[in-house]
């Protein structure tokens, strides 16, 4: 059988398999099996970058089978250019995320790792899911790991932040629940055929002029509280702060990107007149704004470390949503190139936050000062990644607020000026953390004998600069293969007719990739 | 098409209720072997086994119908013959032999010795089964009180306790009440169309053109209040958590389950199938009463600490969900009915089985933080009344999860998509109160090292818990199956007359 057909179920059970694995081992080949499993799982998927047909939108490697027939409800799984960067996230941070873990976690270590691979499937599910109910399904079911890693691995206030995490995501996933059986029914009802399939509700969904609005809120709420929009962001410094770091990134790395991407995949397709709707516009891109300077300015007066980054990832997914609503081919680029950047970037951050916190166990800013002449290796990589995370030209990051800010300009010039302040707000939280952590005097004894970065944290640590670097430098092969699918959001929302083609040249961008 | 039964002849009649006879037999068995041998354990653990073996013959005898489609020749007089009432008759066998399977266990650690439980049990059962079946009003009325009154005694069957005492008395006063409104309701419905048989009704509203007959509707309304008092429902709901406190474990976890699905039965069937003409009146009722049961239900659930109130409290919630599937008034509520009280039924008696191991003697205060670090000594217990808890919560991957979707369909269908919104914002609350059970089995240490020694799921209540969990879990990933069972299980159910003319 050739590696398309398989591909997307071999991603899905594999870790379900190894998490059984795990499971029925003993406690010490736990962290073994996980790390191999999520490598083989990162393995599985690295061909998928090259068999990956990028000119085109339609979905690749789909898969359909029938689960409940009666109801419509088929196992539909697919990929197109924005999933295809999330799957690549997500297999790519496991692996990361096992070996970032490896000391942190002592105490009931099987339980944790096969949480963990369930987890990979959970998330995997919901980006490539291509029938609401699998979709759905998904979504829902890695709350559950994510609830216990927060919950039994976390730190002090780890009780109050799992069921925060829980209920919130709950509260907006329901609604979302009871409109997609609306949208199932009206769907249905003009049709005449019942079905969850995302193609078939796509094309269909014109009929539902009754109570547009209000299902377009559901999924709204849903997926803005994942995000976080603000105001909606209020579990994200709890969940991020008390879980233990392998959880904050894929929390941040990963889950985060699950809201965002609903939005790309469901909300805007599904609601493009909702969408373009001058209230929701006008109401979206101020939430956005205010995301973006408001965690700026909080994360300035965090004195510890973890939260400060955790509110940063406020801000630029505040910059992902006004890219996204934007609704240009440039804008919605560079929302995905964030989208991918802040998951490695803000990754990396938390897994230093974390190994900070391992050698001095605090994470208060001020505790810490002239590490770069204890910790070289560690203060190097801190700079290199701060720099990246506040938007450094040559850095991933860059290169996404970029284009959401030029793609964007055009649209909503305001917000975009305001916008832009917002990473001059990053630039002096960041720098300033950088400052009173690594350079500064060595005036704390006990900070003398830390230990420099291990052979373990070298290996998290450099794939995630490499990707920093590689975007940052040479972005066009990210670039290409969102492109297709990136212009046909852009018309399937605005409309053929008023759909502009980059100011880069498509073709030129594909002379880049060769 | 299957086979048909004759109604009209008494042959076929006694025919017809085959199913009732084994049970009936096997009662009168039991009850002889009970006043030869009821002094000591060992006499009730075989009349609880015997038990057993008679709900799995009343079982075969129900699938063998079920199986071979047995339909009536004409009007259906006393009794129906279709999916529904097979379906709704598995479920309360179910509902009983799970319940049989926990006593066996809990009497015997409790000390109660009182052989005739297990008789009453299966009478209940009994009364059950004709509310299930009930093709007219006494029939059904006939079988809920068979039922009421062996449940007011099984309430109170530890003597020594004082709140099972308090539960009985309370119980039975209430429910005489609720009997009294249903009988009143039955007679006014008979004075305004001249029957009590539920086709009859249906042709004599839609012919004579009585929906908006007064003495009609104020029988509807009467009859609903006694149901509403039978599935607990707000603001019919009061004695519920007292009685469910008070009861023996297994005896609550039946309440809960298998009498409470039955008198939803009937409730549905008689909507459905009689008084589908004054649908505008009681689909509005009952909207209100799934709505504020639901929403006060789980409110009133989250402040408990006490782990039976607060399942209590809980199938208050889910009674409203129930309602939520009447309220839809169309057969495609009637199957989410029929998979949801069966997912139902599986988690609350998990639930309590595992809470009845918990228990110990005393067992009134088991605490939600009485299970902290539970999952340290008892990972297996602790991964089942997960899955209990997730069910109940209705969270995909489990059974519950396909019943809510099931109800959610069948609100929005009937183009109720307030009560969805209402449905789910209750089911966000009930979060509130499922989680932290989870939270303090894994997330919290234990009390003391010695803390769960005996919180121990033994015997066959170990299997009991194991199987409802594993089911549960099944049913959630592939549950293709037992939805088509709901649903040709509630097809039949229609206005006998619409019957006859679609086919």
């Amino acid at each position: 059988m050739n590696y398309e057909a398989w591909v997307l179920d071999g991603l899905l059970a594999l870790p379900l398999v190894a998490g059984l694995v795990v499971l029925l081992r003993p406690e010490r080949e736990a962290k073994w099996v996980a790390v191999v499993a999520a490598t083989a799982e990162f393995l599985l998927s690295v061909p998928l970058w090259w068999v990956f047909e990028p000119g085109t939108a339609a979905m690749q490697f789909e898969v359909a089978r029938p689960w409940i027939p009666g109801w419509g409800v088929w196992f539909r799984l697919g990929l197109d250019g924005i999933s295809l960067f999330m799957v690549l996230l997500t297999t790519f941070t496991m692996p990361l995320a096992v070996l970032g873990s490896w000391n942190y976690i002592k105490e009931r270590q099987r339980g944790y790792y096969a949480l963990l691979l369930v987890l990979t499937t959970g998330m995997l599910g919901v980006f490539v899911a291509l029938d609401l109910f699998v979709f759905y399904v998904f979504w829902e079911i890695m709350l559950i790991p994510m609830y216990f890693i927060i919950g039994v691995w976390g730190g002090p206030r780890r009780l109050y932040a799992a069921i925060k995490f829980f209920v919130f995501t709950f509260v907006g996933s329901l609604l979302m629940l009871v409109a997609i059986l609306t949208i199932n029914y009206q769907v249905g009802r003009a049709t005449g055929t019942y079905s969850f399939a995302y193609d078939h509700i796509l094309a269909n969904i014109a009929v539902t002029y009754r109570g547009a609005f209000w299902l377009f809120g559901a999924f709204f709420l849903a997926f803005a509280i994942k995000v976080p929009l603000f105001p909606f962001h209020t579990w994200l410094p709890d969940a991020h702060v008390e879980a233990p770091t392998a959880g904050s990134v894929i929390l941040a790395g990963i889950l985060l990107k699950m809201g965002t991407y609903g939005f790309l995949r469901f909300a805007l397709p599904f609601f493009p007149q909702v969408v373009l709707d001058p209230a929701v516009v006008n109401v979206v891109v101020i939430l956005a704004v205010v995301g973006i300077i408001y965690g700026g300015l909080v994360a300035m007066v965090q004195p510890d470390f973890k939260k400060l980054v955790a509110y940063s990832s406020v801000a630029h997914l505040g910059f992902v949503m006004l890219g996204i609503w934007a609704v240009t081919v440039q804008s919605v680029e560079g929302a995905i190139i964030i989208m991918i950047s802040h998951g490695v970037s803000t990754g990396a951050l938390f897994f230093l936050a974390g190994m900070l916190y391992e050698r001095a166990h605090t994470r208060e800013i001020a505790a810490f000062g002239g590490l770069a002449r204890v910790v070289p290796m560690l203060a190097t990589v801190l700079t290199i990644v701060a720099l990246s995370s506040v938007g450094l030209p040559g850095t991933n990051g860059f290169i996404g607020e970029f284009l959401v800010l030029v793609g964007s300009f055009g649209v909503y010039p305001w917000a975009v000026v305001i916008a832009a302040t917002g990473v001059i707000v990053a630039a002096m939280y960041l720098l300033r953390a950088l400052q009173r952590i690594i350079y500064n005097k060595l005036d704390k004894p006990e900070n003398e004998g830390m230990p420099d970065l291990s052979r373990r944290e070298l290996l998290v640590l450099v794939p995630l600069i490499v990707l920093i670097v590689w975007i940052g430098v040479y972005p066009a092969p990210f670039l290409h293969r969102v492109e297709a699918s990136a212009e046909a959001l852009v018309e399937q929302v605005r409309g053929p007719q008023e759909s502009f083609t980059t100011v880069r040249g498509t073709e030129e961008g594909r002379a880049w990739d060769r | 098409m299957g086979s048909l039964i004759d109604l009209g002849r008494p042959g076929g009649m006694v025919l017809a209720l085959l199913p009732e006879l084994v049970l009936t037999t096997w009662i009168l068995v039991l009850v002889i072997v009970v006043s030869w041998r009821h002094r000591s354990e060992g006499d009730q653990r075989l009349v609880g086994h015997l038990a057993t073996v008679g709900l799995i013959l009343t079982l075969l005898a129900v699938l063998v119908f079920w199986i071979r489609d047995v339909r009536s020749l004409g009007l259906e007089t006393m009794i129906a013959l279709d999916g529904f009432r097979y379906a709704t008759d598995v479920i309360f066998l179910l509902g009983a032999t799970l319940a049989v399977l926990l006593s066996l266990g809990y009497l015997g650690r409790e000390r109660i010795v009182v052989p005739e439980y297990y008789v009453l049990l299966l009478l209940a059962t009994l009364g059950m089964m004709f509310m299930g079946g009930g093709a007219d009003l006494v029939v059904i009325f006939l079988g809920l009180e068979l039922m009421s009154v062996c449940v007011y005694v099984l309430a109170g069957i530890d003597r020594r306790s004082v709140f099972a005492a308090e539960a009985s008395l309370k119980y039975f006063l209430l429910g005489a009440f609720a009997s009294g409104f249903l009988l009143y309701g039955i007679a006014l419905i008979y004075g305004s169309t001249g029957t009590t048989n539920l086709a009859l009704i249906y042709v004599q509203i839609s012919t004579l053109g009585l929906d908006d007959n007064v003495m009609l509707l104020v029988g509807l309304t009467m009859l609903l209040v006694g149901f509403a008092f039978k599935v607990a429902a707000v603001p019919f709901h009061m004695w519920t958590p007292d009685v469910y406190d008070g009861a023996p474990t297994p005896i609550t976890a039946f309440m809960a389950a298998a009498v409470k699905a039955a008198a939803f039965a009937a409730m549905i069937r008689l909507l459905l199938e009689a008084l589908v003409p004054a649908e505008a009146v009681w689909t509005e009722i009952v909207w209100w009463l799934a709505a504020i049961t639901m929403v006060v239900g789980n409110l009133v659930a989250l402040a408990q600490r006490n782990l039976k109130r607060m399942l209590a409290y809980s199938s208050i919630g889910h009674a409203g969900y129930l309602l939520a599937t009447v309220a839809s008034g169309t057969a495609l509520g009637a199957a989410a009915f029929l998979f949801y009280v069966l997912a139902y039924t599986l988690m609350t008696v998990g639930a309590f089985a595992v809470l009845g191991a918990a228990g110990r003697r005393g067992e009134r205060d088991v605490r939600i933080d009485h299970l902290d670090g539970l999952a340290k000594h008892r990972p297996w217990t602790a991964f089942a009344m997960t899955v209990f808890m997730l069910s109940l919560l209705g969270f995909p991957g489990t059974a519950g999860f396909i019943g809510k979707w099931y109800i959610l369909s069948a609100v929005v269908d009937a183009g109720q998509g307030l009560l969805a919104v209402v449905l789910v914002g209750a089911t966000v609350v009930s979060a509130g109160y499922y989680l932290p059970v989870i939270m303090a089995m894994y997330m919290k240490p234990p009390a003391s090292e010695t803390a769960h020694e005996h919180t121990r799921v033994v015997g066959i209540a170990r299997w009991v818990v194991g199987a409802t969990a594993v089911i549960l879990l099944l049913l959630g990933v592939w549950p293709g199956r037992a939805m088509d069972v709901a649903r040709r299980g509630s097809e039949e159910l229609r206005p006998a007359v619409m019957l006859t003319v679609s086919r």
